[in-house]
């Protein structure tokens, strides 16, 4: 289908590292094993592909180990992963990794062995977990005392390195990092409705970590650029669900006639397109933003994460009904799309949160009339109400 | 790089012209009533851009224009719409009947149309749709006879006419031959407006004021010079022109900007703060944001020279459905009164309009279901 190359301009690189990671997760029968899952099967570990292929290190710059590669070419790689519903825990990975490298005080043998991916790392932040998280990062030199709770924390269940980003004792953000493996370091797996994903609460009691050295604002870059990365991951899942239901309605004849040529069926599969390209468009937008527009990047960013959740929500369920009744049993593909949708809505913070930032972001660029507006929302769009 | 060079070099003598005309330009408007003295100022303006080459700017030189590229139209169209200055009034003539008539006009109507077209002395409108053939364009039932001495005899009907009443010429779709498949009996004419037998009636809308009209052709006589192409070709050359339009509803002409949405939801502080108010505004705004960074990838591919495909008219159902959404929060937050302030209430009763405007929403998502997707298409009824 020529929709999903509409209107793309790749460079050569991005071209090759797309196909490569084609080829890649192509060799692994990832949509099996998210059903085998399912059944209580092992989740698949596609952490040695994501290192193999030089993913762990992507945003890692090349003197650390790194690829030294942006958002741009981060979206494409889990584009490509949510195509194929695989999860290479790279959503907690990754923007752990850019965090740690912007703070000029990271420590290189660190971020070695996490561009190499001797170690994963995951990123615990209160804006990408669960309703009701809290941290807080009491300064006291190079080091924080570290206290808080922060439910369903992406790829936190078999990470060895917790970037942390929490409220200093003046209530801006910051940043620590600890070893998982620490004492007073409390990690629960908890069991998701789609079994590809790790996911977990982490409890933290007390506990001293090393502070990263980051502007405030800096700090929550790390949280937007998750959303981000889980929008790529949910275009690609949108778009394989359009294909998937293109081609079924291609190929399925009822009362005489393909099914695609009805109307009904016909505008249904091209709402899904408008709305995956849609969201592909705020995906590119953001990882622009993430090299050359930053202060527009958690606008972007948030955006993209709405847009995609309602694209992938959208396709996710329309593709069961394309299907008919065979799209809704156990064995059918849709099902396992469905389920990612279901659970990736609400991952990251929830649709909700990704909305409210966007319109603080867009408030911050314009100053209310009535001139009575609070210093909180003055101050930027990285701040939570 | 010398390409970007000379792009850079473009914008700032641009930018440099726009500020030297900007404030006594007319302000853009989206979505907003014209009265005939905003029409007037519109084309004297149109007539400022076209003298500066800024007004078709990738049409030939021999025709009246800059013989500019695409990235440098690109870059006009950014310009004003970043300084809030008004475009070409006639983007009918200039972006859909004037490429038009570049690719199937005789020497003699290019050389008398072109140039007054562009510097909107001559204003034109597309006599297309009819009551009984709206988006099925090929069964418009208005005749051409041809009379014994090579002319035309025209009597028909047209409606949805966008600005007639301002046109100096339209475009005519007509049936010539009755006896052969629908498609293949039809002829396109050039019509003076002001020709005996002419009748434009407006056509009051939801906003009440009348954009549209209903145009009378009651034996209308035309010159054995007014066909374009050659009789019989008439749907070749509609399609042309609709390939052009395609491209022109591609920018998304008609969006609520969101500039004027967050003032409007965020004028007061108690706004800003209640949760619901942020929850729905974010989700609008990514829509608009959506709508927005499609069409940059549509002008990116422009600007390379490509021309964008029938995927393009996402766009327009985007435009029309998010503006739609944005208008209502913006009244929803400002109040039952803020229907009847033209801000916001004109757009509220134009977008209904707008959907069907340049194909129904049901055509374009047919065209690109099965242009795009490659779906089977309708059964379709023989002609």
């Amino acid at each position: 289908m020529s929709a999903a190359a509409m209107f793309r301009a790749l460079s050569d690189e991005q071209g090759f590292l797309v196909e490569a990671a084609r080829d890649a997760l192509g060799r692994v029968a990832t949509l099996e094993a998210a059903r085998a899952a399912l059944d209580g099967g092992p989740a698949p570990d596609l952490w040695p592909l994501a290192c193999e292929a030089g993913w762990a290190g992507l945003l890692v710059a090349e003197d650390a180990g790194g690829a030294a590669l942006s958002a741009a070419e981060a979206t494409l790689v889990l584009e490509e992963c949510g195509r194929r519903l695989a999860d290479a825990r790279l959503l907690g990975h990754l923007p752990a990794t850019a965090l740690l490298g912007a703070a000029p005080d990271a420590g290189g043998g660190l971020l070695g062995q996490l561009a190499d991916g001797t170690r994963r790392a995951a990123l615990v932040d209160p804006a990408v977990g669960g309703r009701g998280g809290r941290l807080t990062l009491r300064r006291d030199g190079a080091v924080a005392r570290a206290t808080g709770h922060v439910p369903g924390v992406l790829d936190a269940p078999g990470a060895d390195v917790l970037v942390l980003v929490g409220e200093d004792e003046e209530g801006l953000p910051a940043a620590g990092v600890v070893a998982a493996e620490a004492g007073g370091v409390a990690l629960d797996a908890v069991a998701g409705y789609d079994a590809t994903r790790a996911v977990g609460d982490v409890a933290l009691d007390d506990l001293e970590v090393r502070v990263l050295d980051l502007a405030p604002a800096r700090a929550r870059d790390g949280a937007d650029l998750q959303r981000l990365l889980l929008a790529a991951e949910s275009v690609g899942a949108a778009s394989a669900a359009l294909e998937l239901a293109r081609d079924y309605a291609v190929d399925r004849v009822a009362f005489g006639r393909p099914i695609g040529s009805y109307q009904a069926i016909k505008h249904k599969l091209v709402e899904m397109l408008r709305r995956t390209e849609g969201a592909r468009s705020v995906v590119i937008a953001a990882a622009r933003q993430w090299d050359e527009e930053r202060e527009r990047f958690a606008l972007t960013a948030n955006a993209a994460r709405v847009t995609a959740a309602d694209a992938l929500g959208f396709c996710a369920l329309e593709s069961i009904f394309v299907h008919g009744g065979v799209g809704a049993t156990w064995e059918h593909d849709a099902s396992l799309t469905y389920r990612r949708a279901e659970h990736a809505r609400r991952l990251a913070g929830g649709t909700t949160a990704a909305a409210d930032a966007v319109a603080q972001a867009l408030f911050a660029l314009v100053p209310a009339a009535d001139r009575t507006t609070t210093p909180r929302e003055v101050s930027g769009q990285h701040v939570r109400s | 790089m010398a390409d970007d060079d000379a792009l850079r070099a473009y914008r700032a003598r641009l930018r440099e012209w726009l500020a030297a005309h900007a404030e006594t330009a007319p302000r853009r408007t989206v979505l907003e009533p014209l009265d005939d003295d905003d029409v007037r100022g519109r084309l004297a303006w149109q007539r400022t851009l076209s003298e500066a080459g800024y007004a078709g700017v990738t049409w030939p030189e021999r025709f009246g224009g800059a013989g500019g590229s695409p990235a440098e139209a690109v870059a006009v169209e950014q310009e004003l719409e970043a300084h809030g200055v008004a475009t070409a009034f006639d983007f009918i003539g200039i972006g859909m009947v004037g490429p038009t008539l570049m690719v199937h006009g005789s020497a003699e109507q290019q050389d008398r149309h072109l140039e007054p077209l562009l510097r909107g002395d001559e204003p034109w409108c597309q006599l297309l749709s009819e009551p009984g053939a709206g988006s099925d364009l090929a069964a418009v039932q208005t005749r051409a006879r041809r009379q014994d001495d090579g002319t035309w005899a025209v009597d028909g009907q047209k409606v949805w006419t966008s600005f007639a009443q301002h046109a100096a010429f339209g475009i005519l779709l007509a049936r010539t031959d009755p006896d052969v498949a629908k498609h293949k009996g039809l002829t396109m004419f050039v019509v003076p407006m002001d020709a005996p037998g002419v009748t434009i009636r407006p056509l009051r809308q939801i906003t009440g004021d009348a954009e549209f009209n209903e145009v009378f052709l009651d034996d209308v006589r035309l010159c054995a010079e007014a066909v374009i192409g050659a009789p019989g070709e008439g749907w070749k050359v509609a399609l042309t022109m609709l390939g052009f339009e395609r491209v022109a509803v591609g920018s998304g002409l008609h969006a609520t900007p969101l500039d004027q949405l967050v003032a409007a939801v965020g004028a007061h502080a108690d706004d800003r703060e209640d949760p619901a108010v942020r929850v729905r505004l974010g989700e609008v705004a990514s829509q608009l944001l959506a709508l927005r960074h499609t069409s940059e990838r549509v002008v990116e591919q422009v600007s390379q020279g490509q021309v964008p495909g029938p995927e393009a008219g996402l766009i327009k159902i985007t435009s029309v459905l998010a503006s739609l959404d944005a208008c209502r929060l913006a009244v929803d937050v400002r109040g039952a009164q803020a229907l009847v302030a033209p801000e916001w209430g004109h757009q509220v009763s134009m977008l209904p309009g707008v959907r069907s405007a340049g194909g129904t929403e049901e055509i374009l998502r047919n065209v690109i279901g099965e242009r795009v997707l490659g779906l089977p298409p309708e059964p379709r009824v023989a002609a």
